[in-house]
């Protein structure tokens, strides 16, 4: 195994910025989940580690978990634990229910039928 | 799991486009984006299967895939997006991630090379979520039967087959109106008997 390939380089770095954490502190983060910067977040915002506030100041507007993985250049596993940590400070907030209702899955269909 | 439950944030939905290589995905995303569904320059740098695996290096991966998605906003609350499944088998790790939570799936298949659509198929059946599969329909390619092509895959009654052309809106429209149809079909079905028995199974 060689230890100075860029692959190398590229694997160990992103889950620095989690502090080698690999787990989200908040569950159900799907790929397709939007998350959004509170308003208060651009006050904050500066206070931030690096690729936090880039997150933040990326979501002024509602981005995709896979957005926001693309936007700053990491695995969608680092972007999950990064934004998880924003959710609990309470800089960025989302909304995903786990489970949707019979109307609401109604209302998607008749939306689907008038595209 | 709404950290702060704000009104003013849309929440998303997602319907999995999958199929073989080649099959229309990225062509039938776009029929109805909003944005441009394939950006290759918009990668995502995905660490292996488990992140837990880290631990032993020689259970790393790194690759870059392409995320195939289009977006399509329903209303002030509601955005749809479909997420196209990477072709290549050795992208099958993001399956997963690709299809946890999603409304369903669309099996697009290409009558010249149904084979193509087998793996895409096997692991959808399995999992006992709605989908349906679309016959794309490709210039050259023989005319056929949907009802054909259910019976050479051996797919049961309760999967709907639909022909569809991906270049088309109204007929993506379709397609997607079916899967709704089936999704909807499956929540009352899971409501009324069986339902107990699949909750507890999660």
């Amino acid at each position: 195994m060689s230890e100075d390939s860029a692959e190398d380089a590229l694997f160990v770095r992103p889950f620095i910025m989690t502090g080698g954490r690999s787990e989200p502190v908040q569950a159900g983060l799907r790929l397709e989940t939007l998350v959004v910067a509170v308003e208060e977040a651009h006050v904050r915002g500066p206070g931030l580690e690096f690729e936090r506030q880039r997150i933040v100041a990326l979501c002024a507007e509602p981005k995709t978990v896979a957005e926001v993985a693309d936007g700053i250049g990491v695995p969608l596993g680092v972007a999950k634990v990064l934004i998880a940590d924003l959710m609990v400070g309470g800089l960025l907030a989302s909304r995903q229910p786990t489970e949707l209702p019979l109307h609401v899955l109604e209302r998607i269909r008749d939306h689907v039928r008038a595209l | 799991m709404s950290g702060r439950s704000d009104k003013s944030v849309p929440f998303a939905v997602k319907i999995v486009v999958s199929g073989g290589l080649g099959v229309g995905k990225t062509t039938f995303i776009g029929a109805v984006s909003e944005i441009e569904p394939l950006d290759t320059e918009a990668a995502i740098t995905q660490v292996s299967v488990g992140v837990d695996s880290l631990a032993g290096v020689e259970g790393k991966t790194t690759t870059t895939v392409a995320l195939d998605f289009g977006r399509i906003t329903l209303d002030s609350s509601i955005v749809l997006y479909l997420f196209g499944t990477p072709g290549q088998d050795r992208f099958s790790f993001l399956w997963d991630d690709l299809v946890e939570g999603a409304l369903g799936t669309v099996v697009l298949a290409d009558t010249r090379r149904i084979e193509d659509s087998f793996p895409a198929l096997d692991f959808f059946e399995e999992r006992d979520e709605p989908f349906v599969l679309a016959v794309n329909r490709f210039d050259g390619a023989q005319h056929f039967d949907v009802e054909e092509v259910r019976e050479a895959l051996g797919l049961g009654d309760r999967v709907p087959v639909v022909a569809c052309d991906a270049r088309d809106r109204s007929s993506v429209r379709d397609v997607l109106a079916a899967l709704m149809d089936q999704v909807i079909g499956k929540h009352l079905a899971a409501r009324t008997g069986g339902g107990r028995a699949r909750a507890l199974a999660r």
